[in-house]
């Protein structure tokens, strides 16, 4: 089973990671390969096993609503690579559309 | 139903099928997977701690609370509630999202297939809306942009992210922006009523998306036709959400005049509602955005809901407005509309008005006075009927002291209105008001009066015109203030009669 | 009294009788580690001062009669994976270097609640992803039995320091086989026990259905010491385990009369290094002469565990390391000059310009803040859970999960552990298996299983190559059979001294 480029492309744009021409290269034999041997699992008749996402069996567990401490903001803020010492600041969401 | 027909009373040449996706903030103290408070307008980053704001290693942990609100609000709307549910994250990258997905519901929502019923108390639509589903999920925290500066930075609160919110997703079973509108009116009064949520939309407790569509018959083809389906964002008000419907219906219209695009014919547009400028505008969709890769959540394990935990919401619940606004009209035999008026208005204004009709006894004048007076100054005021000084005791004296004649209903006011200033008791204005009772013999002497001094309307009235008796009111109101006028005036004919 | 000598165990005690102080012996640690991590690389972060510091206020409280924890005075180093608010957690990536968590994580709160002694972190894979150490953005770590391979992963820095003296004691997280792997290639006792046994709070995720934190000793004994301090239910981990959690060092001194261990035959099928097979061969026979009885199992979908954990870790993993996107915390890219750099859009002929600023800052910034392998693992999980792909693999992979628990239940109804080998070949080369990614994930092919089926697993030396590596031993028992999973362990101990070993260090 082998993936595109496009594939590989999309992917990244979804994972949020930046991929130069090589790295695209590189990653799509690499994850070609790896998806190949996972394939393997289509040997294997699952159609009556259902999923197991979780290794417990347990349920139901809750907390009271009752407040606890929270963070001061300074150490909320502590390893923000940049804020205002009330919010943490990110570069525009919104921006000039860029289509290439 | 009454009148439940796709063409409802427009005259339009098209049915507007419309499908709301309502977010409500549900009323804990604490936030959804953390201890953190949810109280609305603390100062930026104060209610946060490692789970909501995502840092490395943290973990949630369900809020039985959130869980038990969102179920008693799911049994209000006749949804079925699941045996067996289960969390998911929705991965999407947003930097008021901090662990880059959102803790959220997806395949096995807790509840499903519910209804809620709007009828319009003028009769001009009935409407049963089917609800798909209604599951929980997490906030997310606040983005503030600095839309004028353009590049500059966007500022992120977390202290809203990680609040427990519910999503109640309707069927497209709406059929115009006025139904939308009080329908959304109805659903926010029963979750207030319920205690689920306050619902307040300027405090973003209350979110609505609307969906739209417009059904087109086309007699020569036999068939219908259906315009793309557009999603709505950005109402802040209901107010928003029946213009931005309206503006949205007559854009389709347009549109579909000009291009004949039928839906499935392009992807799901969205638009934002601009509210100064009145239109909807398209906004920007990322080509990968609803690829929100859902996966069990592995850091919570699953609920079960058990038929007692079902039967214990339900005992929780109290009565719905529905059934109270029926309850209101056959224990206080009042008409509909004035139950609706009452329900509308909120629990605490009905148990009001409740305490005011036992202590008088008759539904029909605790109704007139409640809606005149007490609502009516309660609306000039402000402030809720909690805190309103004049007590349903008060309302009671005063409307005693009518019914035995004391004082006519506008004088009854006049002290309803001395009572809500001074705080004074309904006594104590009346006696500083100089208002006495008038004795049946001081009033016989001041009819007997008054039928001297004007033997023209006793001839009128001897002549068989009733109606000139009013003259001889206005007149024994001059003498003196206190006199009862019914009472005058039933007198006064009846002694003109004996002449 | 040489500290660096003793075990766990006997720290404790020796401190607590006042014969040794808790400053000589964090000290001794400490000057270990001075001497050996420039060759061995085992520590990120060493905090010397806060170490005799907390030493010195043992000593104070036990002159004043205070009264002392359990742990009193044991130097322990710590996985970089695990939160702690004194030092900083790296989990050797780049994208978190220098970060300074507000919180410690559970299993910190415990070990100081119990006046261990906190003496650094330890290196590891990046984010726990690798089975050799290799993984690390802050360099490899290397096998003190032989300084030119790989001491095994991702705790390779805790398996080292332990094998090197520089700690008598280290934690470890296991998500495929991270605790075992390396306790077998530095010829350590590493203990992974059922999943929920010991709380996740404060354990950097990897994959969170997979992750365990547990301890890594010079023995079995020093395993069930730390486990009666770092085990139990805590509120703060959904799914942490509740109930009480046994005394699991009154528990080992029992013999195995009756024990019924398992033997699955395919664990010595092609793939497994000659010298390991004999090595664990003679350890099956030991145990056999301990009193316990060897029996036939099988495992049928056992050789899916590698193709189902590779799908199951990477799809979670790719969720649980969204968060390193430099909004709120760790690595970000410095704004580009127009954003037309390198790649966000979404075709392959032209990696353009991305959408917006906040785009190209976080694509930029996980592009230079993780490693390959990392970043690998994120796009092969994005991938198995993106649209379309889902059913056939994130799903797949979770049927096939089941069967492979399944099989493991089946098992255990006829034996009371499964023995084995933990690792196909003795410590190999670094730079070996650099270049071929899916060579590199065979290594965990007798652990991963452990892992995929919530139970609980052991590692410990059972032997020597003749080259003079270490040869691993792997007991696996069902969930919360810890008790059982020692006590088979610690008598193996008592009739072997494999684990007596030490590397002669060239420092
Ligand atoms: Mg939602
Ligand atoms: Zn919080």
């Amino acid at each position: 089973m082998a993936l595109t480029r496009q594939d590989v492309a999309k992917v990244g744009l979804l994972a949020r990671l930046a991929l130069s021409g090589d790295d695209v290269d590189r990653m799509t034999g690499e994850l070609s390969k790896i998806v190949g041997f996972v394939s393997q699992l289509e040997e294997l008749d699952t159609a009556d096993v259902a999923p197991l996402a979780h290794p417990l069996d347990s349920q139901n567990v809750f907390r009271a609503d009752e407040p606890t401490p929270s963070l001061s903001t300074a150490a909320a803020l502590q390893s923000s690579p940049r804020h205002d010492d009330s919010c943490f600041l990110v570069p525009a969401v919104l921006g000039e559309t860029g289509a290439a | 139903m009454s009148k439940q027909s796709d063409t409802a009373a427009s005259a339009e040449p098209f049915t507007t099928v419309i499908g709301l996706e309502v977010h409500v903030q549900l009323l804990t103290q604490t936030k959804l997977f953390c201890g953190c408070s949810t109280k609305f307008g603390a100062p930026p980053n104060t209610q946060v701690c490692p789970t909501c704001l995502g840092l490395p290693g943290s973990l949630p942990v369900m809020n039985r609370r959130a869980f038990e609100l969102a179920v008693r609000a799911a049994l209000a709307l006749n949804c079925q509630i699941a045996g067996f549910t289960k969390w998911d994250r929705k991965n999407y990258f947003y930097p008021d999202l901090p662990k880059g997905y959102q803790i959220s519901q997806y395949d096995l929502p807790f509840s499903s297939d519910g209804w809620l019923e709007v009828v319009d108390p003028k009769g001009a639509f009935s409407r049963k809306v089917g609800i798909i589903r209604v599951h929980l999920e997490e906030d997310a925290g606040k983005s503030m942009h600095d839309e004028a500066a353009g590049t500059g930075d966007t500022r992120i609160d977390l202290n809203r992210a990680g609040t427990p919110l519910c999503e109640i997703v309707s069927q497209p079973d709406l059929r115009s922006p006025q139904e939308a509108r009080a329908w959304l009116n109805e659903l926010k009064l029963l979750l207030v009523y319920l205690g689920v949520s306050d619902c307040n939309m300027q405090e973003g407790s209350l979110r609505v998306d609307a969906n739209v569509n417009l059904h087109i018959p086309l007699a020569s083809e036999g068939r219908v036709a259906k315009t793309p389906i557009v999603e709505i964002k950005n109402m802040n008000s209901f107010r928003s959400v029946e213009r931005a419907l309206t503006y949205e219906a007559a854009r389709q219209w347009e549109e579909w005049q000009a291009t004949k695009v039928e839906m499935g014919k392009m992807p799901k547009q969205t638009r934002g509602w601009d509210d100064p400028a009145g239109i909807t505008r398209p906004q920007r969709q990322k080509e990968e955005s609803s690829d929100y890769r859902y996966f069990p959540e592995p850091d919570l394990v699953p609920v079960t809901v058990s038929e007692a935990d079902v039967a214990a919401a339900k005992a929780a619940m109290g009565t719905p407005p529905t059934v109270l606004r029926t309850e209101l009209e056959s224990r206080w035999a009042i008409s509909a509309y004035d139950a609706d008026v009452l329900v509308n208005q909120g629990r605490d204004l009905v148990d009001y008005f409740e305490d005011l009709a036992r202590r008088v006894g008759e539904g029909k004048v605790a109704s007139n006075w409640m809606q005149q007076d007490v609502l009516r100054t309660l609306n000039e005021r402000g402030g809720t009927i909690a805190e309103f000084p004049v007590r349903p005791e008060h309302v009671a004296d005063i409307i005693g002291r009518v019914q035995k004649g004391d004082f006519d209903t506008s004088r009854g006011r006049e002290i309803f209105a001395e009572v809500l200033s001074s705080s004074k008791a309904v006594a104590d204005v009346v006696a500083a008001m100089g208002i006495a009772a008038v004795s049946d013999d001081d009033l016989v002497a001041l009819c007997r009066e008054l039928i001297e001094a004007n033997p023209k309307i006793v001839a009128d009235v001897k002549g068989g015109k009733e109606q000139a008796a009013a003259g001889l009111i206005g007149q024994a109101k001059k003498k003196n203030p206190n006199a009862n006028p019914g009472k005058v005036r039933q007198m006064c004919l009846d002694l003109i009669k004996g002449m | 009294m040489q500290p660096l000598e003793l075990s766990a165990t006997d720290i404790v005690t020796a401190i607590r009788r006042g014969e040794l102080s808790a400053v000589q012996v964090a000290e001794a640690f400490l000057d270990r580690i001075a001497k050996a991590n420039g060759s061995i690389n085992a520590f990120l972060h060493v905090d010397r001062d806060g170490a005799l510091a907390r030493a010195a206020d043992i000593d104070a409280r036990r002159k004043a009669g205070k009264p002392l924890g359990a742990l009193a005075g044991l130097p322990v180093a710590v996985k970089d994976a695990l939160c702690t608010i004194d030092q900083p957690t790296t989990c050797a990536s780049k994208m978190l270097a220098g970060y300074r968590p507000p919180y410690d994580a559970h299993v910190v709160t415990r070990l100081r609640e119990a006046d261990a002694v906190l003496v650094g972190k330890t290196n590891m894979d990046e984010f726990a992803m690798g089975g050799s150490n290799e993984n690390s953005a802050f360099g490899a770590v290397h096998n003190p039995w032989d300084l030119s391979r790989a001491p095994g992963g991702s705790s390779g820095g805790s398996a080292a320091c332990v094998a090197a003296d520089m700690a008598p004691v280290a934690i470890g997280s296991d998500t495929g086989g991270s605790i075992r792997q390396p306790a077998g290639l530095c010829g350590i006792t590493g203990l992974k026990p059922t999943y929920g046994r010991i709380s996740r709070r404060g354990l950097v995720a990897f994959a969170s259905s997979l992750d365990q934190i547990g301890p890594m000793t010079r023995s079995a004994a020093d395993c069930a010491l730390l486990m009666e301090t770092i085990a139990g239910h805590d509120p703060g981990d959904s799914t942490s385990i509740p109930g009480d959690v046994p005394a699991y060092t009154s528990l080992l001194d029992k013999p195995l009369t009756g024990l019924r261990i398992g033997r699955v035959a395919e664990h010595f099928g092609p793939g497994l290094d000659p010298e390991v097979a004999h090595g664990v061969e003679e350890a099956f026979a030991a145990f056999k002469a301990a009193g316990a009885t060897i029996h036939d199992v099988e495992l049928p979908h056992a050789k899916y565990g590698i193709a189902t954990y590779y799908l199951v870790a990477p799809c979670e993993a790719s969720s649980n390391l969204a968060r390193y996107d430099g909004a709120h915390y760790g690595h970000r890219a410095e704004p580009g000059k127009g954003h037309r750099a390198e790649s966000g859009k979404g075709s392959a002929s032209d990696f353009g310009a991305f959408e917006s600023p906040l785009v190209e800052m976080y694509c930029r910034s996980r592009a230079e803040g993780f490693g390959p392998e990392v970043k690998r693992r994120i796009m092969l999980g994005t991938y198995a859970l993106s649209a379309g792909y889902y059913d056939a693999f994130y799903a797949k992979a979770l049927r096939v999960r089941r069967l492979i628990r399944q099989d493991y239940l089946d098992a255990f109804q006829q034996v009371d552990l499964i023995g084995g080998p933990v690792s196909p070949t003795p410590a190999f080369k670094l730079g070996e298996k650099t270049s071929d990614p899916l060579a590199m994930y065979l290594v965990d092919m007798y652990t991963v299983g452990t892992n995929l089926a919530g139970i609980g697993g052991i590692s410990f030396p059972c032997g020597f190559t003749k080259g003079g590596l270490p040869i691993g031993f792997q007991l696996q028992g069902p969930a919360l059979s810890e008790p059982l999973l020692l006590r088979a362990a610690d008598r193996y101990q008592q009739l072997t001294d494999w684990h007596r070993r030490r590397p002669t260090l060239a420092t």
